[in-house]
């Protein structure tokens, strides 16, 4: 997995609520049997027309925001489905963090698995982001994970939480099933234990 | 011993190791597998040269891209749809999982096959690449969606890495009124916590209300925590439970079975047991509902009218605002006068036998309107089988309806069946979301009580008022 560290980068402002994993990567990309190229096609029905054709008023298709890194967005971003198609469109993008009120819990727990950083704050505080977002590509945001501060283009600085183990993941760009594959003999006491207690499981 | 929750007992009979900030490895039961999800995590195994670590544990069968019109098993015409699931027979095979492929007969909705086969069993830990896998949690199982990473990381170590959530009730008392059904209970909940309201908790679903539904009642309220933001929701398993169980396929037979049974009957949230969160819901104040937005929350009873945008707060004012605009609807209207061009009725929130037999007997006797497409998908092969033992099969055909073979379906149309362009839909399954059911469709989410009423009038129709 990609590290994360530092992020130095554009923000984009998208602040409709509960946009869901269905608007970030429709169903007709999900057919795909590979993990890549997924991000000519995100937002892909809000971004072009039925024709292929960019509309010119979605966020990413302006000029300033073409190359954003960052995205804040409204309430429950990422709800829907289970897809990883969404962080994955969202990566090949080229944006590593997400920043939101609130994140639906499987999108979440998949945009850690794909060194996108996903930050939860308060309303107030993301509405001070939302403002700077707006500025367009004349302001750069700065999102630092080791001292889990996001400073504005202004000089704003923002403190957030993570997850301590999420975090070290992240900053060390470590592969979880690695991780977990070093406790396999706990695994195997727990199966043992399993036979004898719940053998029909 | 500290009361706990039915969640809290069955995180603690899962939890095959704790680090000291609580993040837990979490040994998985039983894992479900579709095309759609898994061909990223099996090329992962396959490139770290790692099998699958319990594939007696992992079962597989593809649904979401597969056709439901006849000849399906001589091959699927969409190029993409084929590699993918031709891409699930080649993994199931090469790493020996169970597999129902779409010739076999128990083939269907992954979440309506596991159940089904008595592979999902009280007080399990439950995962699939599919958010509606909390639909296992109408056993007192702990079953939620994961990621693909998260599906590689079960294959290949039978366990997931998680924090525990937090415990929320959702209790709805006393008794149902005519005409209202599991999925009315369902969509009310979301309506009254908004679709973030169970975002980090799992929920479990108790009162007189949800005693009295059977599993398929239980399994369309669990299938639609997710839709009210929690990971899952859970029953508690009672006598309903162990009577749908009993003799499946994979249950446990014999010594097993009364072993496992007297486990199970421990399976239940203790008197004093802490909640975070709780929300209750009178039985008798639930009423036949719709949805007129573009998400689940966006829920009222069906006597009632389409909001306007001003009737809301914050960011939903301009969420209410373009979801007007898409559904094409004037605020003001009654919702009976929303007129619709297609009804579905199948999905793993209504597919299973009793939803079929609701629907067919509003339909029993009587013609679909005139020009109105519908469509009956059976969950599975086997629901197929009995509905038409039943005859409930000849009934939807009499009444104009299709009756197709089972799978995903219109409900998010990644195989042929999809809506037009602005066509309205009187749907049974889950989600309304901007293009769920096809570019600029338009979907209405209710009961299949209800759909099927829809199916004879031809606009969003009061149960009730059928007769």
């Amino acid at each position: 997995m990609d590290k994360f560290e530092k992020l130095i980068g554009i923000a984009a402002p998208m602040p409709l609520v509960n946009i869901d994993t269905d608007m970030i990567i429709p169903k007709q990309f999900l057919k795909t049997i590979k993990r890549s190229g997924l991000g000519v096609n995100l937002f892909d029905e809000m971004r072009y027309d039925r024709e292929g054709n960019e509309m010119p008023d979605f966020v990413l298709n302006k000029a300033q925001y073409r190359d954003a890194e960052i995205l804040v967005a409204g309430d429950n971003f990422g709800c829907g489905s289970s897809r990883e198609h969404a962080p994955w469109a969202i990566k090949d993008f080229g944006i590593r963090c997400v920043i939101s009120t609130s994140f639906a819990d499987i999108f979440f727990n998949n945009c850690f698995k794909n060194g996108i950083l996903p930050i939860v704050l308060p309303q107030d505080k993301v509405s001070i982001l939302m403002e700077d977002a707006e500025k367009g590509s004349n302001a750069r945001m700065t999102v630092d994970l080791e001292n889990q501060e996001i400073t504005t283009s202004d000089g704003v600085v923002i403190e957030f939480e993570v997850d301590a183990f999420k975090k070290h993941c992240l900053l060390e760009g470590l592969d979880d099933i690695g991780l977990t594959l070093e406790k396999a003999s706990k695994i195997d006491e727990f199966e043992v234990r399993l036979a004898q207690t719940r053998p029909w499981a | 011993m500290s009361p706990k929750t039915l969640y809290d007992k069955i995180w603690d009979a899962h939890v095959v190791d704790e680090s000291s900030d609580g993040t837990c490895l979490l040994y998985i039961d039983r894992h479900l597998v579709h095309e759609v999800t898994s061909p990223q995590a099996f090329e992962g195994l396959r490139m770290a040269g790692r099998p699958v670590r319990a594939p007696d544990k992992t079962i597989a069968v593809p649904d979401h891209n597969v056709p439901t019109t006849e000849g399906r098993e001589k091959g699927i015409d969409n190029e993409e749809s084929r590699i993918q699931v031709e891409a699930l027979d080649r993994n199931a095979r090469e790493f020996g999982v169970v597999y129902y492929p779409v010739d076999d007969v128990r083939q269907g909705i992954v979440h309506i096959v596991g159940p089904e086969q008595g592979w999902t069993l009280p007080g399990m830990t439950v995962v699939c690449g599919d958010s509606h896998t909390a639909t296992h949690g109408a056993f007192g199982a702990l079953a939620h969606g994961i990621g693909t990473s998260e599906v590689e990381h079960v294959l290949a170590t039978q366990t997931l890495i998680q924090k525990k959530s937090k415990n929320m009730k959702v209790e709805i008392t006393g008794k149902l009124s005519p005409g209202v059904t599991a999925k009315d209970i369902t969509l009310s909940v979301i309506g009254e916590t908004g679709t973030a309201g169970g975002t980090g908790y799992v929920i479990e679903y108790c009162g007189e209300a949800i005693r009295a539904l059977s599993m398929e009642g239980r399994m369309t309220v669990c299938n639609m925590a997710i839709e009210g933001g929690a990971r899952a929701g859970l029953i508690a398993p009672d006598e309903t439970t162990f009577k749908y169980v009993f003799n499946r396929r994979h249950a446990p037979k014999g010594e097993d079975w009364e072993q496992a049974l007297a486990w199970w009957k421990t399976l239940f949230s203790d008197d004093d047991a802490h909640w975070d969160k709780v929300v209750t819901i009178k039985g008798e104040d639930i009423a036949p509902v719709v949805t007129w937005g573009t998400s689940p929350e966006d829920v009222l009873p069906i006597t009632d009218h389409v909001p306007a945008p001003e009737d809301f707060d914050g960011g939903k004012v301009e969420a209410a605002a373009r979801s007007l605009d898409y559904m094409g609807l004037k605020p003001g209207t009654p919702l009976r006068e929303i007129e619709i061009d297609a009804v579905f009725i199948g999905s793993c929130t209504n597919g299973r036998i009793e939803d079929l037999r609701a629907a067919a007997d509003i339909l029993r006797g009587k013609k679909i309107k005139d020009g109105l497409r519908a469509m009956v998908v059976p969950g599975s092969g086997l629901v197929r089988a009995q509905a038409e033992e039943e005859g409930l099969a000849d009934v939807f055909r009499e009444a104009g309806f299709e009756w197709r073979l089972a799978g995903c379906s219109m409900c998010l149309g990644m195989n042929p069946d999809q809506l037009s362009e602005y066509e309205r839909c009187a749907s049974t399954s889950n989600r309304n979301f901007e293009g769920r059911q096809g570019y600029k469709s338009r979907t209405h989410l209710m009961s299949p009580a209800m759909a099927a009423a829809a199916a004879v009038t031809g606009r969003l129709t009061d149960v009730r008022e059928i007769n």
